[in-house]
């Protein structure tokens, strides 16, 4: 698949003027991307008066890597446990998910299996219809006890009925279909064609799908908030939004913030520039890795677009 | 003779036979994905039932009394519910059709550029906005916007000007809702309208050109005409989600400021503060009842209506 049009400089191109118009205006919109983004890392590096004198700026009066000192001074050992949860979930989580959906989604797409249609809409009815927020917080605390477990931030997430669909379409495409043929005049069984034949070809698929899930898990905070007390079981994108919570607390309630408690609240809290460091350190592996992925999700969301 | 011609009672046995080859193996590999469903799906739906009882935690969802139609009497005379409700019909409206302009815009643009490295590494930017969590989202918004040492505020006293407390002021928050939905997703959304319009075939522009045809008309003429069977798509599946919000913007971002309630809350934010803050299970699950029922109604209706239009459209 092409990612843009081929032609070069042929009577379909814009003129000189409207190239140099266009170009101003995506050089515009991509730093309004960027900047923001960079502002985090900049003010990470910026020395703390400095923050406190000019504000949060792109261009610091000072740098300093004091910020990584403070914040791993101040909570070194909840860094290190809630970014090995949040490595634990997104390892674990994408591994399985994948394997679920993608045994599910090969399933569902052979036509020779009799349950395909009703899997299907069992799968898809899924998508209609949901239990919502209360019912699902309900079952997980009431019925399985899930509060204050790992077990509630990695399974609830891991299967989704839109993916299983996208895997599908991908599946069932014309050209799996003869390769299956062929695989079973071989001899080979259902197992062994998804293991050595679908799960190989499928290679985008799997990344993308992979890489959604990766992220979901890597940014989860939701589910933490919900049911977690256990200081134990923070993730990392978890203790950025408890921080930035913990701040609005004070902002709102200014009796609390002047209160005894709410001076060690602020005590405890990391300083401008220290939460920029925790930011940078929740944010940072996603944007190493989404341009890896780039070429494949690209594909795989424009086959998924396709009706399956 | 005799066995070589089979009986109809072994062809049928042998006909299992077969089926069951596929059949067991290919049940064995959904079983995990059908146990998943039910525990994470199919009983939360069950679930629902909470919205008719009044919950007691240790007498579980089962052994709670019925109230009947009582959760949803208070539903309708609790005002913020009516906030809410109005909060996220209006928010959707506006993203709906922002959620297909701009994207298809930007799509359009991008393949107009003439330098296709140039344009890669503007997209590669674009979709950036995506990868970056909401919860982070909150944080660059409060380096922008904070009363202590924003952008805005240090920017204002450079100029002479009193600060904004906007953490406090709901008129300007519909309006930073928008800006960073849109930031966070017309790039990513616009590589789906990207695909389709490097997909048509440059003949149809060709015999425009010939035909005398502006950009625009083509725009207008051909590519647009294009993606109208995504468009439909998309659009469905955003009706589909009209009673849903993204609760990490409308709850996340405004860092869920009491003051800014009446323009940031939406039926989940609204659904989460009852259940967590006010411990209120009955009327919250009555709430989110409500909003399942909704947006079922509402993604087989406008399906439904795409089907009468052009069946070749609809999704089921």
């Amino acid at each position: 698949m092409r990612l843009f049009s081929k032609y070069k400089r042929g009577p379909l191109e814009i003129s000189d003027s409207a190239s140099v118009v266009l170009n101003i205006v995506f050089t515009v919109l991509s730093l309004s991307c960027l900047l923001p983004v960079l502002l985090v890392y900049i003010t990470s590096f910026t020395a703390e008066k400095s923050i406190i004198k000019n504000g949060f700026s792109l261009f610091p009066e000072q740098w300093s890597l004091m910020a990584y000192k403070t914040m791993f001074d101040q909570s070194l050992t909840t860094i290190i446990n809630s970014y090995k949860n949040t490595i634990i979930l997104t390892v674990a989580g994408t591994f399985f998910g994948l394997l679920i959906m993608t045994m599910y989604a090969y399933a569902i797409a052979r036509k020779e299996f009799t349950f395909n249609r009703v899997l299907t809409f069992y799968a898809y009815f899924t998508m209609l219809f949901s239990g919502g927020l209360v019912a699902s917080y309900i079952i997980n605390t009431n019925v399985y006890g899930l509060r204050d477990t790992i077990w509630v931030l990695l399974l609830p997430g891991m299967a989704g009925a839109y993916n299983i669909i996208v895997l599908r379409t991908f599946f069932s495409n014309a050209g799996t279909e003869s390769l299956i043929e062929a695989a079973k005049i071989d001899g080979a069984g259902e197992f062994r064609i998804y293991y050595q034949i679908i799960l190989p070809i499928s290679k985008p698929a799997l990344a993308t799908i992979g890489l959604f899930l990766s992220i979901a898990y890597f940014s989860s905070w939701f589910n933490v908030l919900m049911y977690i007390d256990d200081r134990n079981l923070w993730t990392i994108q978890y203790m950025l939004q408890r921080t930035m919570r913990e701040i609005q607390t004070l902002i709102n309630d200014p009796d609390f913030a002047a209160s005894e408690e709410g001076m060690l609240l602020l005590l405890d809290l990391p300083n401008e520039s220290a939460k920029m460091a925790l930011t940078v350190l929740s944010m940072t592996p996603v944007l190493l890795f989404y341009p890896y992925f780039q070429k494949y999700f690209i594909k795989g969301l424009t086959l998924g677009a396709v009706k399956g | 003779m005799q066995s070589a011609r089979k009986t109809g009672k072994e062809l049928k046995i042998m006909n299992l036979r077969r089926r069951a080859r596929t059949d067991v193996p290919l049940l064995l590999m959904t079983l995990p994905g059908i146990v998943f469903f039910f525990l994470f799906n199919y009983m939360p739906m069950v679930g629902t039932v909470l919205a008719f009882k009044n919950f007691i935690p240790n007498r579980g969802i089962f052994g709670s009394e019925w109230l009947g139609f009582k959760n949803f009497e208070f539903m309708i005379k609790n005002s913020y519910f009516w906030m809410a409700l109005k909060n996220t019909l209006t928010y959707n409206s506006v993203f709906l059709v922002s959620g297909i302009v701009f994207p298809m815009m930007l799509a359009i643009g991008l393949n107009e550029v003439r330098n296709k490295k140039v344009a890669r590494v503007y997209q590669s930017l674009l979709i950036m906005p995506h990868f970056v969590s909401y919860v982070v989202v909150s944080v660059i918004v409060f380096a922008i916007l904070s009363a202590d040492s924003g952008i805005i505020k240090h920017f204002l006293e450079g100029m002479g000007k009193e600060p904004i407390p906007f953490y406090s002021e709901k008129k300007y928050w519909p309006w930073f809702l928008f800006i960073i939905y849109s930031w966070k997703g017309t790039g990513y959304s616009s590589i789906i309208y990207l695909g389709t319009i490097t997909g048509i075939s440059d003949e149809y522009y060709e015999a425009a050109v010939i035909d005398g045809a502006s950009k625009w008309q083509q725009i207008l003429h051909i590519t647009i005409p294009f993606l109208k069977p995504m468009i439909v798509i998309l659009a469905i599946m955003k009706v589909g989600n009209f009673f849903h919000s993204n609760f990490d913007l409308f709850y996340q971002v405004p860092l869920n400021s009491g003051l800014l309630q009446p323009v940031t809350n939406t039926i989940d934010v609204f659904v989460y503060n009852t259940l967590r803050n006010s411990n209120d299970v009955s009327l919250s699950s009555a709430v989110a009842l409500v909003q399942s029922v909704c947006g079922f109604i509402l993604v087989v209706t406008t399906n439904k209506i795409i089907d009468m239009i052009d069946s070749d459209l609809a999704m089921f």
